[in-house]
């Protein structure tokens, strides 16, 4: 069997020994008092992400009201918003049926002030194809919940469990023709990041 | 495609080298990615500190591999994936195809692997009746255009905007003579949409496997590993065995240093985290040796198996930019693929360690310090004790070793030499002089060092 062949091949070749490395120096390192959110505002914007301090819930629908028109579908993974479908209800329709959604809103579990991501678990996805098959994905986050860089961020998720888990850093995207950034490669064409107090 | 040709990596560069124009311009994209790192990395006070973390837990993880793999294992059975082995690339491909034929798939999509361009699995699927189709869009345009990718990150580095425009036209329908990125990215956007909804199975590769936790973590900006993966029946994992970190803790190491020196991206827009399937569907992992486990066992090299597959290595390498990755004949070109392809086959890719100024560029870029040039170098002596180096560059060097070891031999050579560029310059200004190709010859002086140190020594007297 190739299992038992494979792995006596390479505990053959384990002819060292070494320690893990201790990450606490990094995390020290990194842990930044700075202003988180003005740091995520700044990197998240750069990455093409749309980032708004807002007030409250009221402010949030404001906007969406304003940027998207009231016939095209709309999920939400939030109860407050109950004008649009709300997510949890139909997590158990086919994936391919959210083909057509234009715009879903999720909230995130925590963001990342050194590179604009944002953590998600199914949990808040409801559906894992949500947040990429939509044309365009807004997320709420609270201003405590974000973290100065990844080795916060992983000490934060510990060892949660999930089935699956995503950090989205901004809408899709590609350089892959002569370099040239274009914003809407196969998942959201606008990443909307709602921060709330 | 790519394992058909028999051109040595001198003779495809030359072939690249006939258009200079494009080469200052493959060359002047790649070091404005490398630039773009540059920036990125000089951000972080503790980059250096990061680096030399992460080689340390890769030092760790191949002191340790075959418990972390059986970690893996038995973490990801326990969270209902189903996993699979593949001594090599046969293997793994046929495993692929059964997985596909017993539940009568005979189309798939397919995000970025570059373990299975090594394994040639599209070709392999292809004879199998199997319609792989590739959805990362630089693998698309090489996939439409009948070639491999020329970069690991950036497959289709190598191609100008209007002959992608051209291929779309042809393949996708895109107006004829369209070029804009923003359009032909749109005209992909469509094609691939249509894919992900109608394909029942998706193939991904994988950057990080978690033995801790025993998940995978996929990144990608475009989200098309996402798109294909959430949206199919099946779907299947490739990765190479050195692909295992110990704990989920240390991608917060990985992820800081991937794209950063990839791209110079803080982070790819999608970090992806497959622990568990969803319901009612399947997640295959197929673990592939093919010749990894020989790799750890070459002292000299095993360190090579660090690689995270950034391709910084080859932004960086002034060979790489300047003869283009398809010059390397292998599925990972540039100077990671050159001290990894002739573990596989040293006689096909002899030519490969000599691919290289030795500069010591790409290890100075490697986020997991991997002594690159030290491995080219060291390829370069086993090729030759081996046998496997070219006829005329092993006749040349003997000829040298053979003249230098007599001084009398020497001077008379050095006598011969001069001559010969006095009055007969024609002799070595041809182009039968593979030296003269690219350079002006110098003049000759008058005497030798050791003619002039002589003389003066008697003037003296």
């Amino acid at each position: 069997m190739s299992r038992d062949k494979i792995l006596a091949a390479v505990k053959k070749n384990e002819f060292t020994q070494t320690q893990l490395p201790d990450l606490e120096i990094l995390t020290t390192l990194t842990d930044n008092p700075g202003d988180l959110t003005q740091q995520y505002i700044t990197i998240a914007s750069a990455g093409g992400s749309f980032v708004y301090e807002v007030a409250d819930m009221e402010a949030i629908k404001t906007i969406l009201h304003k940027e998207f028109k009231p016939d095209v579908k709309i999920i939400s993974g939030i109860k407050e918003f109950d004008e649009y479908t709300y997510a949890g209800a139909v997590a158990n329709e086919l994936a391919h049926s959210f083909a057509d959604v234009e715009l879903t809103i999720l909230q995130a579990g925590f963001g990342v002030a050194e590179n604009g991501a944002l953590w998600l678990t199914e949990t808040q996805m409801n559906v894992r194809v949500l947040p990429f098959i939509s044309q365009h994905l807004a997320v709420i986050i609270s201003r405590g919940f974000l973290v100065p860089t990844m080795a916060q961020a992983y000490a934060k998720i510990g060892n949660t469990d999930y089935g699956y888990g995503a950090f989205i850093s901004g809408p899709s995207k590609t350089a892959d023709i002569e370099q040239s950034l274009v914003i809407g490669a196969h998942g959201p064409r606008s990443l909307s990041v709602f921060i709330l107090p | 495609m790519s394992n058909s040709t028999t051109k040595s990596h001198a003779e495809l560069a030359a072939a690249f080298n006939k258009d200079e124009p494009r080469v200052d311009w493959h060359d002047e994209t790649l070091w404005w990615v490398r630039a773009k790192r540059d920036i990125a990395a000089h951000k972080l006070p503790e980059w250096e500190l990061l680096r030399e973390t992460a080689s340390q837990i890769k030092n760790n993880v191949l002191s340790n591999l075959s418990s972390y793999l059986e970690q893996f294992e038995a973490n990801a059975l326990k969270n209902g994936l189903v996993v699979h082995w593949a001594a090599d690339a046969a293997e793994h491909n046929q495993i692929i195809h059964k997985l596909l034929a017993d539940r009568g798939i005979n189309r798939m999509v397919k995000s970025k692997s570059m373990l299975t361009e090594e394994c040639h699995l599209n070709e392999y699927l292809k004879e199998h009746g199997v319609d792989v189709i590739d959805s990362d869009l630089g693998e698309r345009i090489v996939q439409l255009a009948n070639e491999p990718p020329s970069h690991i990150v950036l497959p289709c580095i190598h191609k100008k905007k209007e002959e992608i425009g051209d291929i779309f036209h042809e393949h996708l329908g895109s107006a004829k003579g369209e070029s804009d990125p923003k359009i032909l990215t749109e005209t992909a956007r469509q094609h691939l949409r249509e894919v992900f909804l109608t394909r029942r199975a998706a193939l991904t590769g994988v950057n990080f496997a978690i033995a801790e936790t025993g998940e995978f973590v996929i990144c990608t900006n475009e989200g098309n590993a996402d798109m294909g993966a959430h949206l199919a029946e099946i779907h299947i994992a490739s990765m190479g065995l050195e692909k295992i970190i110990p704990e989920r803790k240390h991608l917060g190491v990985f992820l800081r240093l991937l794209t950063r020196s990839a791209t110079g991206q803080p982070i790819t827009t999608y970090s992806s985290h497959f622990k568990k399937p969803q319901d009612g569907r399947e997640i295959h992992i197929v673990i592939v040796d093919n010749g990894r486990s020989i790799q750890l066992g070459r002292e000299d090299f095993r360190n090579s198996l660090k690689c995270i597959r950034c391709g910084a290595c080859m932004n960086t390498c002034p060979v790489y930019r300047k003869s283009g990755g398809h010059s390397y004949h292998t599925a990972i070109a540039g100077p990671i693929g050159s001290i990894l392809a002739p573990n596989l086959d040293m006689k096909k890719y002899a030519d490969l360690p000599f691919a290289s100024t030795l500069c010591g560029s790409c290890s100075n870029v490697c986020p997991v310090k991997i002594n690159i040039h030290d491995q080219l170098y060291k390829w370069r002596q086993v090729i030759v004790k081996e046998g496997y180096s070219p006829t005329a560059k092993t006749i040349a060097m003997k000829a040298m070793a053979f003249t230098l070891s007599s001084p009398a031999l020497y001077r008379t050579g050095g006598k011969v030499g001069r001559w010969v560029f006095k009055h007969a310059p024609f002799a070595v200004n041809n182009q039968q002089n593979p030296w003269f190709k690219h350079r002006e010859m110098p003049k000759a002086p008058e005497q030798s060092f050791g003619e002039w140190y002589s003389k003066r020594k008697e003037e003296k007297k």
